[in-house]
């Protein structure tokens, strides 16, 4: 009988994760395409030299640099602002199966989320060098 | 070249990678970073930034169709991704302290993997497996919907899977690849899933692992807008025609023509790196 529940309210889970995930997915391609195109249109010039690496200035690699970019609507700062959104659409199905997970009262799987949430959140914004 | 031509033929060669990756189940990351250094020129830190991103967007679009059919399973999904993130972060920290040659020539050797990886057989034989403690006990066992109604299975090797989800995590992190073909090896061979379940549920779980890869990237200034733009929007539109067509498509040549491919793309990166 509460494996029934359960599976019910895991049908449920699954529905509203799949939503979201094609949510965030398609809002992000919206993102790098609007920013794409002003990027294409200010940038006739020759290409980019990408065989050499050089990384990215400061604006483009936090997460206040990314927004400050999108405020001042420069293309390059919407398309990585679209993939901060990427990034952030498993990141977001995550923090979801938490709460999934606390309404099924699976404080195993509380946990486990728990601990790959912090992980993901330790990539985004912890110091790497 | 200006900057319209060339982001018009990467954005080409994605589309392409993404459409054949979709078709034949193969995932059109593994190519893109190979695409990119060979074809273009781009250095390989700035590939692997740009492959991981189309990652994400591919496997997240595919993972909606697929959860909503109640075939992965997300307990050991999430259970694994704690090895898969962690694994992941050291990719990412290890590209650090190796040479461009080094990782050109791992690069190829999980590409001829994959490849290989592709022409099993898998036999649907999982289905009467003994129940295990530790699978028991993490409250993995489930169902999946077979032709004839909703079938139980039992999940096995749990510490194997982990073990191997640590590696799935490290080749992600650190070559920009979704490692599906080495997360479908430790839930097929190791915890024997059902192999519809194993396929699903690494779908799954490649967003999350790409995105704990991406992070580090990001703040790293290894990914760079105007070149991840047109890898992104490529492969994402190519996989979501490819999972289009793939409804009614006989795709056995396919994917033998495209695993071919990917062998060619291998000894490729493989010669590049030991040159």
């Amino acid at each position: 009988m509460t494996t029934q529940i359960m599976e019910k309210t895991d049908q449920r889970m699954d529905l509203i994760m799949s939503r979201l995930l094609r949510t965030g997915v398609l809002l992000s391609a919206m993102f790098v395409l609007a920013g794409g195109a002003l990027y294409l249109l200010r940038h006739p010039t020759p290409v980019t030299d990408y065989h050499n690496f050089q990384g990215q200035p400061a604006e483009f690699r936090t997460v206040t640099g990314i927004f400050h970019e999108v405020l001042a609507l420069r293309g390059r700062g919407l398309i990585q602002f679209g993939l901060l959104l990427l990034i952030a659409t498993p990141i977001a199905r995550v923090v979801f199966s938490v709460f999934a997970f606390l309404s099924q009262r699976d404080w195993t799987y509380v946990v486990v989320t728990l601990i790959v949430l912090a992980i993901l959140f330790y990539s985004l914004f912890g110091q790497h060098p | 070249m200006n900057t319209l031509d060339f982001t018009a033929l990467v954005a080409l060669g994605s589309f392409a990678a993404g459409l054949l990756g979709a078709l034949t189940g193969l995932g059109g990351g593994v190519v893109i970073v190979p695409l990119l250094t060979l074809l273009f020129g781009v250095d390989i830190h700035y590939a692997i930034g740009a492959a991981l991103v189309s990652v994400i967007a591919t496997s997240s679009g595919a993972a909606a169709a697929y959860v909503r059919e109640g075939y992965a399973n997300i307990r050991v999904g999430m259970f694994l991704e704690v090895a898969t993130t962690v694994g992941a972060l050291a990719g990412a920290a290890l590209v650090l302290y190796l040479r461009v040659s080094v990782i050109s020539v791992i690069f190829g050797v999980m590409l001829l993997y994959s490849a290989y990886a592709s022409l099993w057989d898998h036999a649907a034989l999982s289905a009467n497996a003994k129940p295990d403690r530790m699978a028991s006990w993490l409250g993995m066992d489930s169902s999946y919907p077979a032709p004839n109604g909703f079938e139980n299975y039992h999940v096995r090797g749990v510490p194997l899977a982990f073990a191997l989800m640590f590696v799935a995590g490290v080749l992600s992190g650190l070559l920009g690849i979704g490692s599906g073909a080495v997360k479908v090896l430790a839930m097929d061979k190791a915890m024997k899933l059902p192999f519809k379940v194993s396929t699903t549920t690494s779908n799954f779980m490649i967003g999350v692992t790409a995105a704990a890869g991406a992070g580090v990237y990001l703040s790293r200034g290894y990914i760079d807008p105007g070149l991840a733009m047109p890898v992104m929007l490529g492969v994402l539109a190519g996989s979501l025609l490819g999972a289009r067509i793939l409804a009614g498509a006989r795709v056995g040549v396919l994917r033998l023509v495209f695993s071919g491919v990917i062998a060619v793309l291998a000894a490729e990166m493989i010669y590049h790196g030991l040159k």
